[in-house]
């Protein structure tokens, strides 16, 4: 079935599994419920996602690009819509709009080291890059994810993680905020794996999402190893309501966080970050 | 010793550093290895050491009555461990227990402060790189206290 044209009108999808992955984050795997579905999506795109008669929200796709028909997202339960969406059901149907805004540079990444920072739930975002980055194995140079976590339980997507750090064509390295005696891997920030990582500073893309704060410290230490900032990209998270550039809910400075974003090249956004006034 | 000498230039804390302080503070230096779950150091003990990690992981510990030990960092292959030998009463003030097999060059914390107090160039040298650790580890505990992946 065509896509639908109008960026405002949302299509019905049916929840066909709901995946629990940790205390308060899930993943829905929605599959269109009347025929029409939305267009293809480029890896670090979001959908915004409706609970009829509750809301609506911005949600990063999380799942295969290369797989067509279904749509993953992974939420975290933060907000009246989020928790609202918790409680749902496979078989329950909800809207979708989209696919919207920027995406990370995988093709400008081919024949270069590629450096995947996540922290938090940034890996979400991120996943269809690894999901790309797997398939297409023989165009990248190294591939190396660095993740960092509060907590071993809150670490996301756990089969796949360890299904990666198996390869032997991948550097998986995962360093949590603090744990207990169990815990067999690293506990600090993530910007302390960077040094470690073995990627070449002038021959790599960065990409980088997570909260705000864990960029921009990201984005330091990558400095700081070489990497020029034109070669880092981060993802940007704001108030995203009509997700086309219309109603300025997002704006981040001269641009929409919405359409122009949330994927920057970090040379686009590195004087408004950490700017209390915006 | 020349052996010794050798390691310690090559490892990441001391790159860079004129090779005369190099051989001068290798004095100081002695090779360890630790065994998986082997303590190296315990909360109150006196503090008279300084690591430098060549290979494996340390993880760094507070015993939280009713908790448990919680961890606080881990150290690997590259990093130092340990300034409380800089400070009085030099008592440590974590555990240190080794989770792999680990090997690490060992300085007496003593003999690093009578070797600045006689050559305050090399001194000013150790601190400074001492204190860029500091800041680092005091930044890297400022992103932990405020949780940036938490909730709010």
């Amino acid at each position: 079935m065509a896509a639908r044209q109008d960026p405002m009108i949302p299509l019905p999808y049916r929840i066909e599994t709901v995946q629990r992955e940790t205390g308060d984050t899930f993943t829905l795997t929605l599959v269109p419920a009347a025929g029409d579905q939305i267009g293809p999506f480029a890896a670090g795109q979001f959908n915004m996602l409706y609970i009829f008669g509750v809301g609506e929200v911005p949600i990063s796709i999380s799942g295969d690009p290369s797989e067509s028909g279904k749509l993953v997202h992974t939420i975290r339960a933060v907000g009246s819509v989020t928790r609202a969406m918790q409680r749902l059901k496979a078989g329950q149907v909800i809207g979708v709009r989209g696919p919207f805004g920027s995406s990370w540079p995988l093709e400008q990444a081919q024949g270069n080291d590629v450096v995947v920072i996540a922290g938090g739930i940034g890996l979400a975002p991120l996943r269809p890059v690894l999901y790309t980055l797997v398939k297409y194995r023989e165009r990248f140079g190294k591939v190396i994810l660095l993740y960092g976590s509060r907590t071993p339980e809150d670490i996301l997507f756990r089969r796949e993680l360890e299904k990666w750090r198996q390869r032997f064509d991948m550097e998986v390295s995962i360093t949590v905020d603090r744990a207990t005696g169990r815990w067999r891997g690293n506990v600090g920030v993530v910007t302390k794996l960077i040094p470690r990582a073995p990627f070449d500073p002038y021959s790599c893309i960065a990409m980088v999402c997570g909260p705000e704060i864990m960029m921009y410290y990201s984005v330091l230490s990558l400095k700081d190893q070489g990497v020029p900032t034109e070669c880092i990209y981060i993802s940007m998270e704001r108030n995203m309501k009509c997700a086309i550039g219309f109603c300025g809910h997002c704006q981040y400075g001269p641009y929409f966080i919405c359409k122009e974003g949330p994927v920057f090249r970090y040379d686009q956004v590195e004087s408004l970050l950490n700017k209390r006034e915006i | 010793m020349e052996n010794l000498e050798k390691i310690l230039a090559q490892h990441p804390f001391f790159k860079g550093m004129p090779p005369e302080h190099v051989a001068y503070l290798a004095g100081c230096a002695a090779n360890a290895r630790y065994n998986p779950g082997d303590f190296i150091f315990r909360n109150g003990q006196p503090a008279n050491q300084f690591f430098l990690i060549r290979y494996g992981t340390i993880s760094l510990e507070i015993f939280v009555p009713g908790k448990g030990a919680v961890m606080i960092e881990t150290v690997q292959e590259g990093n130092v461990m340990g300034w409380s030998w800089l400070v009085p009463p030099y008592r440590w003030h974590f555990d240190a227990r080794a989770l792999e097999l680990t090997r690490a060059i060992v300085m007496d914390g003593e003999c690093l402060r009578k070797k600045c107090a006689e050559d305050p160039r090399l001194g000013f040298e150790l601190m400074s790189r001492i204190a860029r650790l500091i800041e680092e580890r005091l930044r890297a505990t400022q992103l932990q206290l405020i949780d940036i992946y938490g909730k709010d």
